[in-house]
């Protein structure tokens, strides 16, 4: 991961790993980054054989599927909450924000 | 029911069903991460261990609705990540052919409760592999439908692009008959529609087709395509199960033929890409504030890390973070769109097969089920275990594992593929096979 796009260097570092880690926010123990440090370096050199596979067009036989917008029975708010583990008046509670 | 001796239920339970209906007097077993009203749906996962959905999943209305009791909620390894039951939070399960050996995975759970006697039927969830895994492994029946022919809707989300629910049972009429029990469109679900507004045919398949009626055990004059590169990869002794059965085949009118994929030397790396990219976006949603513990203290971002540490295991944390890799800015023209590439190149080369063939057969799985414990420190090596069963997601294809034989009196799974809402094709086939082994 520390290599520029181009590919000069695939070493992957502890600092790497908790780069990534921070994104996706997910705080992890220092042994876990250091076997996830091996483990991703060995994985990615895998995927690099990406780089071989040639351009391909995906036909997608697709369309937009539409409904009509129409007010119909959902989740009740009490139901919505029931897994929360914290609510107040009706909402979420969460963390504050910073 | 049973006292669980091969830990294949999170939670067991009875949810009847209706009173009449094709179903009536079965038990089912479903996988613990499609979604039971008021029942513990856990993925398998800490973070959900006391997660209540307040909604039943469409193919659990549709199981109640033909008559089918519920009898549990079936371990499964974590989000479905792994190939052994064993990434679960809550232990591993055993397979009941032999109670040293994993059962498969990720729908362990669903393969052993069925293998076991435990259950009459079972669903399971298969994006890369996951129900004809366990099937392979423990003897049983498991069939992958085409994307979009059965709702997802209430299925907790891993790799939403990949993924179907798919049916378990000990024989192949057993199981295309719960096919044909929760296929069909549903408006909750927008990838099962089928009434291209472009000229497209005006019937959703499952509407027009009785899958059970495939299983008739009749395959004569079918060509059946046998890709090199899928055969090769397999162990010897799961090589000559494979090449015994295709004879068995050829006995009954079947003719067999060499066909070339050479897209699949990709396909694992095309998978895993792919699927971690959509974990990662898919498992941002547990947060601790929704549903899950709360990860106490600190601002927004530090509680929600703290959440995510304590409740998801090592597997899941290594494909949210290689996911989220493989999307970040420099790096997704080298990771995802390459892999985008390579799965538009292997539903063509699957489509030039089809060309000449009636369905492709191949091992499903390249070795006999592992003994626990022997392969989890090593996760290359358990994602190369699955060479045989990521191509049919990629492709969006229907497939089928039927038991093979044994070879080191282990089970054998042999997997057809079919194209595009061809299951009655794939049912037919591992019907015809299912009788010559018998």
């Amino acid at each position: 991961m520390s290599e520029t796009p181009d590919g000069t260097d695939d070493s992957v570092g502890a600092d790497d790993v908790r780069h990534v880690a921070e994104l996706a926010r997910v705080d992890l123990a220092d042994e876990e980054v250091a076997e996830f440090a091996d483990q991703f370096e060995e994985i990615l050199d895998y995927f690099a054989a990406l780089d071989e596979v040639p351009e391909t067009d995906a036909d997608a036989e697709l369309v937009n599927v539409m409904r009509a917008d129409e007010v119909r029975e959902g989740l009740s708010q009490a139901a919505a909450l029931s897994n929360a583990p914290d609510s107040e008046g009706g909402y979420f509670r969460g963390p504050r924000v910073s | 029911m049973s006292d669980d001796e091969f830990d294949a239920f999170l939670t067991e339970t009875e949810l009847s069903g209706a009173d009449d209906g094709p179903l009536a007097g079965r038990t089912v077993a479903v996988k613990d991460n499609i979604s039971t009203a008021g029942v513990t749906t856990t993925c398998g996962s800490a973070m959900l261990a006391d997660y209540e959905p307040p909604f039943d999943a469409t193919v659990v209305e549709r199981l109640r609705e033909a008559g089918a009791t519920v009898v549990g909620k079936t371990n499964m390894d974590e989000f479905g990540m792994g190939g052994t039951t064993e990434t679960s939070a809550f232990g591993p399960t055993k397979n009941p052919v032999d109670p040293d050996r994993v059962p498969g995975g990720s729908s362990g759970g669903s393969a052993a409760a069925v293998a076991a006697g435990a259950a009459d039927l079972a669903l399971g969830s298969d994006t890369g592999g996951s129900v004809r895994n366990p099937a392979a492994f423990c003897g049983v029946v498991g069939i992958k439908p085409t994307y979009g022919l059965v709702s997802r809707y209430g299925l907790i989300a891993y790799a939403n692009s990949l993924e179907q629910i798919g049916p378990i049972a000990d024989t192949v009429e057993g199981a295309a008959a719960l096919l044909d029990v929760i296929a069909g469109p549903d408006e909750r679900d927008a990838t099962t529609r089928y009434d291209a507004a472009d000229g497209g045919p005006e019937e959703h398949p499952a509407e027009t087709t009785s899958y059970a009626d495939a299983a008739d055990g009749d395959a004569d004059g079918f060509t059946v395509g046998v890709p090199t590169e899928l055969v090769e990869g397999a162990t010897e002794p799961v090589r000559e199960t494979f090449h015994a059965g295709l004879d068995a085949l050829r006995d009954r009118g079947v003719e067999t033929r060499e066909v070339s994929l050479p897209s699949v030397e990709h396909a694992v790396q095309a998978y895993y890409v792919i699927a971690m990219s959509e974990a990662s976006s898919n498992l941002a949603r547990f947060d601790g504030v929704r549903y899950g513990e709360s990860g106490d203290g600190g601002d927004w971002n530090e509680s929600f890390a703290a959440a995510r540490e304590a409740g998801f295991g090592p597997e899941v944390k290594r494909r949210i973070l290689l996911g989220t890799f493989a999307l970040s800015a420099g790096y997704h023209d080298e990771y995802y769109e390459k892999a985008q590439d390579a799965r538009a190149w292997v539903k063509q080369d699957f489509d030039e097969a089809f060309a000449e063939t009636d369905v492709l057969a191949t091992p499903t799985m390249p070795v006999v089920p592992p003994e626990r414990g022997e392969s989890l420190d090593d996760p290359l090596q358990l994602y190369l275990m699955d060479a045989n069963t990521v191509p049919v997601n990629l492709a969006n294809l229907p497939a089928i594992s039927v038991p093979a034989g044994t070879a080191d009196g282990l089970p054998v799974g042999c997997q057809f593929v079919g194209p595009s809402f061809g299951e009655a094709a794939v049912i037919r086939a591992a019907s015809a096979l299912e009788a010559a082994v018998e």
